[in-house]
């Protein structure tokens, strides 16, 4: 590909990615936001970032992911639950996978 | 320097300094695959570190990357990747007052505006900690992810398949991990059940980036929900 068209495209998608990061902060700060609104903004993020972990753990693509990534998800989901230490489940998520797929599982 | 270090030390303290730091060195290591892809399917070395510092968001680069790469045309990278990236445009909206009031503050703090930042602060409860967590996360992430797209771009296929050490698998975990807290809260459970519920069951369909904006339909749900059980008491009785 040609080098110009790269950093222009490159370019674009910085710049739009920046707009959509910019865009919240700036806004909010022209208006006063209820507290139920800010409330309300605060639970959107948490279920973006949900569905996020449940589109990165159970696909790939518009597949499917497999078995080994989320049981090892699920694993670490569990560990979390339980309040173990956040090292731990970070490292028996990915050991969980890592060990299934040493086993064939997919 | 020395002072704001030390301030952040002790506002976070130690054990969440480690954990921010244990997420920068699997950043660090998919940063390498990411480089080492992006060079392998025939990118100058430049162009996955132009990206990683001037985009800086992991999902989006491997998108543009990879279209690139299968022949498809610019446009459609940039469209895609601007899909993947959408998702900032409702995380400003939550955690924007972490970045200050300041301009220049506000600048930088957007482009450190990711998942694994946004998460972190989240998940913390006062206004200091927030602060710290989110751009102690956002710098260490910054300079980690861009430390190892470099490594990969010249040390090639070192590390390539890094599913081989399960971090697919560590990356969701991350931010299941922080955002559990809040399914404490009842309230937010419903939405996020409708949330994740939509995601997934658009995916197989919908570009990617699409499912998860629109889980945020499970937020309206949330809302629906909740007013006619608020009035219900004087209608019945």
């Amino acid at each position: 590909m040609d080098p110009l068209e790269l950093i222009v495209a490159g370019g674009v998608l910085a710049a739009g990615t920046f707009a959509f990061r910019f865009a919240g902060p700036v806004l909010k700060a022209r208006f006063t936001v209820s507290p139920k609104a800010e409330k309300l903004m605060a639970r959107s993020a948490v279920v973006l970032l949900a569905a996020l972990v449940a589109v990165a753990a159970l696909t790939e693509g518009h597949e499917f992911a497999g078995y080994a990534r989320p049981a090892g998800v699920l694993v670490g989901g569990v560990l979390a639950w339980r309040k173990a230490p956040f090292a731990l489940v970070v490292v028996a998520a990915a050991a969980t996978a890592a060990l299934l797929r040493l086993a064939g599982v997919p | 320097m020395r002072s704001i270090w030390r301030t952040t030390t002790r506002v976070l303290g130690r054990d969440l300094l480690r954990d921010i730091g244990l997420v920068c060195l699997a950043d660090t290591i998919v940063g390498i695959s990411y480089g080492a892809i992006a060079v392998g399917s025939g990118f100058p070395i430049w162009a996955p570190m132009l990206l990683s510092v001037l985009v800086f968001a992991g999902a989006s680069q491997f998108m543009f990357v990879g279209i690139i790469a299968a022949g498809g045309s610019p446009v459609a990278a940039v469209a895609a990747g601007l899909l993947a990236n959408a998702r900032h445009l409702p995380f400003g909206f939550a955690i924007g007052d972490v970045l200050g009031k300041r301009w220049s503050s506000r600048v930088v703090g957007s482009h450190l505006m990711i998942d694994e930042s946004v998460a972190f602060a989240l998940a913390q409860r006062d206004e200091e900690r927030r602060k710290a967590a989110y751009w102690v996360c956002g710098i260490g992430l910054f300079v980690c992810w861009n430390v190892g797209v470099l490594a990969g771009a010249y040390a090639g296929t070192a590390i390539s398949d890094t599913d081989a050490f399960g971090l697919d698998a560590a990356f969701p975990a991350v931010l299941l991990a922080l955002v559990l807290p809040s399914l404490r809260d009842r309230a937010a459970r419903l939405p996020v059940l409708v949330g994740v519920a939509v995601a997934l069951a658009t995916t197989p369909f919908l570009p990617a980036g699409l499912p998860v904006l629109l889980a945020l339909v499970g937020v309206l749900a949330g809302v629906a929900a909740k007013e006619p059980a608020e009035r219900e008491p004087e209608g019945v009785h």
